[in-house]
């Protein structure tokens, strides 16, 4: 799709990169260069069959091959996303589980309201009040997302805090809901019932018979969600002038560097990918239904 | 735990009531009742009369709007309501078990059988091993053969006998005084539902707990309860021993229950089932006099002004003002039928050799197998047998849902149906319809009933406009629903009305033939009771033949001209009737029969069915039903399939057994059975 998008969208290549002066036949030659003459099927075979072979391409505008841009910004872009999926998937889960036990008391109306209101502001809303809060204001933080060169794991971490934040609320909502009502759901059930009545204590009836059945729902949303983690970053890595793939592509877009737009998106759809995957093997391996097949 | 000599569960004065919109309604009304120690009480009542609140009110563990307004519970001499959190925990744990219904529902899904019964020993202290064996010990005690492999698998890998045998012995595993059953058949198959109350009656010989056994069949009741309450409208109605309640009823109420059930073989040309008038008061109902007298004909101003207390009739109760009267109860709906002279005319549906096969794991599952029945006009075909045998299966096939095997043929008035329901005329979709379980799926919750109605009828019969609306107000008076009802949704109609609507649906295009699967199954037995009566007066209305299906034999005898007996897709028997059910009748059907609980406790010796129905993608060589056949005479049932030959003119058995030697060894049941 974005393959199409780039080249068949008005817009010679070679014209693009010589800019409007330059004299036709260079243009001609670059293009021949390129390859972007070629029909457009035998293209698009020649890309992913380099693709797969992990040759990207050649950027239009630095004139190198693409590979090493995309690898490095898909790292950057992972260790935002890791920074933000470990702080939201513990607290999530927790506000949720805590927002259940606690059903329509005060503390799991905060939960709730507070996850959803969040969740609903757009993350360069919250990201920019952020900034003036902790950065402008309080100078708790770096606004920008660029650590030193040669920073260490902390130093790199501590300059990911900021960012990570407007992505925790965008997330944060969504986990905190789906645990609430799993575990609301695994709380009214007749195992849960079960369990209560064979008189176990409290304790052991929410770890052993409740979290497990409660949680598989939430982990599809999490896997889905990772590929926004990973893909969903352009306006945040923007905000916080961080080379990660989202600022890698909305560069690229803007300069119609195709190659690096299209190699770009492609790494992004296979992490998409990959994490779902994940996530459905983890929810077979939790859920003996799925694991083991009905019998009957 | 100090042990007292006492009743095992005493409730005085209980009172509870639910929170809904802000306001406290009362569900139990200043209940009394009492289980002395060993005793079996039985509960009935219509669904919604309080039996499962008093349940879980004994346990502690109404839901979350639920409050125990007045009144006490002593459990083995322990007032339950003042247990503080860890005295309430270790009463569950030591002296009060429940069971209840549906089994798949109740066990841990993500949890294997072995670690959900350990769990329960390790709180007693015993760990490991020693629980392990404790487990092996109490799944052997409940009749599950190769416990230690049940111990590795999961809920979902039994079958669902299997898991309520698991759940009870859950539910035993440390020896409670107090064992509450909460409809714990309800949903299981005959034969299953069967072997289960064998075995609670079994285990009751073997261990001390006293037992508490709620249900709203009645004849699971009379079968395993010393004693029996009828609960209306969260209040005791009457009460008394088993025997001389269902036999010798006192109350207008348990009298007019009892003849909502077809019995005694009774058919629809010989009558139609009472019914009960009216509903039951909604939960919070400010009820001052009799709660039963809007729907009695007995009530005089006397029951609606003062409410009658439980009269002592001698060692049983009633709460009637004229409990002496109470068998007077006057019909609500009369009995009589029209004659109708039946010509014989021909089949409207034709069935030749119909198959189908699915393919399952790389295996053929044979689902049904060389089915061939015929249906006259005006008359219902039963289909029977346990989950698993084929019938739903024989329906979709009819209905063109799924397509059957190459060969087969369905006619419908002579002309053959397309397999597939894509390939079928509009007349031909519309001559067949289906009526199935459960109304709550099958009705669209956001449409109003007129227009579910309305689109059935302009999809089916092409009518519009004034058309429409005439053939609108017939169709909801003969389902006998009123103008009011068009306007509501599904979800604001009690169950039966439920039922009506999608009946009203399915004869929207007037049918040929309709599908009924289980149609009353979820439904209350004066609410069933309603049904049968309507579908039985459209029948004779209409000329409309039926395929019905469902596991209460009771319901199908009554409504059915030809039974055909299923067995892993097979026809085991097929008949009229009175054949079928009088017999002399295949082994399975006789052991299907003996498997339903009877009224009047005239116990007949019960034919046991050994294991499980088996996988129909390895049924077993020869005839199917050797495995498990108390009748098997040898190697030929081992090798030979039987045909399904013609006993006597129109009634067929599949049986190596000849049809003399069958009435021979099926003599004396014959006799016993009531007329």
């Amino acid at each position: 799709m974005v393959f199409l998008g780039g080249q068949v969208l008005p817009g010679n290549v070679g014209r693009a990169i010589l800019g409007p002066f330059a004299d036709q036949r260079a243009v001609d030659t670059l293009n021949h260069t390129l390859g972007v003459d070629r029909p457009l099927l035998t293209q698009y075979a020649s890309w992913i069959w380099n693709f797969l072979q992990g040759d990207m391409g050649t950027s239009y505008i630095f004139r190198s091959p693409v590979a090493p841009f995309v690898i490095d910004a898909l790292g950057n872009s992972m260790k935002l996303a890791a920074v933000a999926f470990v702080l939201v998937v513990p607290i999530g889960i927790l506000g949720g589980v805590i927002a259940a036990l606690n059903l329509n008391r005060p503390l799991d109306r905060i939960i709730s309201l507070g996850g959803l209101s969040v969740t609903v502001l757009p993350e360069f809303v919250t990201g920019i009040i952020l900034i003036l809060i902790f950065g402008v204001w309080l100078r708790w933080l770096p606004i920008s997302a660029a650590w030193p060169r040669d920073a260490g794991f902390f130093t790199q971490l501590y300059y990911l805090i900021l960012p990570s934040l407007p992505l925790f609320l965008v997330l944060f909502g969504y986990i905190a809901r789906m645990a609430r009502s799993g575990m609301i759901e695994a709380l009214d059930s007749d195992y849960t019932r079960t369990a209560v009545l064979k008189g176990l204590p409290w304790r052991t009836v929410i770890w052993r018979h409740v979290l497990r059945n409660a949680l598989l729902p939430t982990i599809t949303v999490i896997a889905t969600q990772t590929g926004y983690l990973i893909g969903g970053l352009v306006v945040i890595e923007t905000l916080f002038r961080y080379q990660g793939i989202g600022s890698l592509i909305f560069t690229a877009a803007r300069g119609k560097d195709f190659p690096i737009l299209e190699a770009g998106i492609l790494t992004i759809g296979i992490v998409y990918a990959v994490a779902t995957l994940a996530a459905d093997f983890l929810y077979s391996v939790l859920n003996p239904r799925i694991r083991l097949g009905t019998d009957q | 735990m100090t042990e007292k000599a006492g009743n095992a569960l005493e409730l005085s004065d209980l009172s509870v009531a639910y929170r809904v919109a802000g306001r406290n309604r009362a569900v139990l009304r200043n209940l009394n009742l009492t289980i002395g120690q060993g005793e079996a009480y039985g509960l009935v009542g219509e669904s919604g009369c309080g039996k499962s609140t008093v349940a879980l009110s004994v346990v502690r563990y109404l839901p979350r709007n639920g409050s125990i307004t007045g009144g006490a519970i002593s459990l083995d001499g322990q007032d339950v309501m003042k247990l503080d959190g860890e005295a309430l925990r270790r009463a569950r744990a030591e002296s009060v078990s429940m069971v209840y219904q549906d089994p798949g529902k109740a066990l841990n899904p993500s949890l294997r059988i072995g670690r959900q019964l350990t769990e329960i020993f390790e709180l007693g202290g015993i760990a490991g091993q020693a629980a392990t064996d404790r487990a092996i010990a109490m799944l052997n005690r409940v009749r599950i053969s190769d416990p230690a492999s049940v111990m590795q698998r999961y809920p979902h890998q039994l079958s669902g006998g299997m898991q309520q045998r698991v759940a009870i012995a859950m539910a035993l595993a440390n020896d409670p005084t107090m064992l509450i059953l909460d409809e714990p058949t309800t949903g299981l198959d005959a034969t299953v539902e069967a072997e289960v109350l064998d075995l609670i009656a079994l285990l009751r010989q073997e261990l001390s707990a006293s037992i508490l056994f709620i249900s709203h069949n009645l004849a699971v009741v009379s079968k395993m309860c010393d004693r029996v309450g009828v609960l209306y409208a969260g209040m005791l109605v009457e009460e008394g021993s088993t025997q001389d309640v269902f036999n010798d009823p006192r109350h207008p109420y348990t009298v007019a229950l009892l003849r909502c059930l077809p019995r005694g073989g009774q058919r629809k040309d010989q009558g139609r089932l009472d019914t009960i008038p009216g509903f039951l008061p909604g939960i919070g109902a400010d009820i001052k006099g009799c709660a039963f007298a809007d729907r009695c004909a007995l009530a005089t101003d006397r029951c609606r002004s003062e409410l009658p207390p439980l009269y002592d009739l001698g060692g049983r109760l009633s709460r009637c003002h004229y409990h002496e009267q109470a068998q007077a109860l006057p019909r609500a709906t009369p009995s009589d039928v029209a004659a109708v002279a039946k010509a014989k005319s021909e089949p409207v549906l034709h069935v030749e050799g119909l198959n189908k096969t699915y393919a399952s794991h790389g295996h053929a599952l044979r689902a049904v197998k060389d089915v061939s029945v015929s249906l006259r006009p005006g008359e219902t075909l039963g289909l029977v047998g346990e989950s698993g045998s084929g019938k739903t299966t024989f329906a979709r096939l009819l209905l063109g849902l799924v397509p059957p095997d190459e060969g087969g043929s369905i006619r419908l008035e002579g002309k053959v149906l397309a397999p597939r329901l894509d390939n079928r005329t509009d007349d031909q979709i519309k001559a067949m319809q289906i009526v199935f379980q459960n109304p709550d799926s099958a009705l669209n919750r956001s449409h109003s009933i007129r227009h579910l109605i309305s689109r059935a009828l302009k999809r089916l019969a092409g009518l519009r406009g004034a058309a429409l609306q005439a053939r609108l107000d017939e169709l909801i008076r003969s389902v006998r629903l009123t103008d009011r009802h068009l306007a509501v949704k599904p979800r604001q109609l009690s169950g039966g009305l439920k039922q009506r609507v999608a009946i009203a649906r399915a004869f929207a295009g007037e049918p040929r033939i309709v599908v009924c699967d289980e149609p009353t199954s979820a439904l209350d037995v004066s609410v069933q009771a309603a049904i049968l009566n309507l579908l039985a007066d459209l029948q004779s209305k209409e000329d409309v033949s039926y395929i019905f299906i469902s596991h209460d034999l009771g319901v199908v005898r009554y409504l059915s001209d030809q039974i055909a007996v299923l067995y892993l897709g097979r026809i085991m028997e097929l008949g009229p009737s009175e054949a079928v059910f009088s017999g002399p009748h295949h082994p399975y059907t006789e052991a299907l029969l003996s498997a339903v609980p009877k009224l009047d406790q005239t116990e007949t010796s019960r034919i046991r069915l050994d294991g499980e129905i088996p996988s129909a993608t390895h049924p077993p060589p020869g005839c199917v039903f050797q495995t498990r056949c108390p009748r098997k005479i040898g190697a030929i049932c081992e090798t030979q399939e039987p045909p399904l030959a013609e006993a006597e003119p129109g009634h067929s058995i599949r049986c190596h057994i000849p049809y003399a030697e069958l009435a021979r060894l099926q003599k004396p049941a014959m006799q016993a059975e009531p007329a």
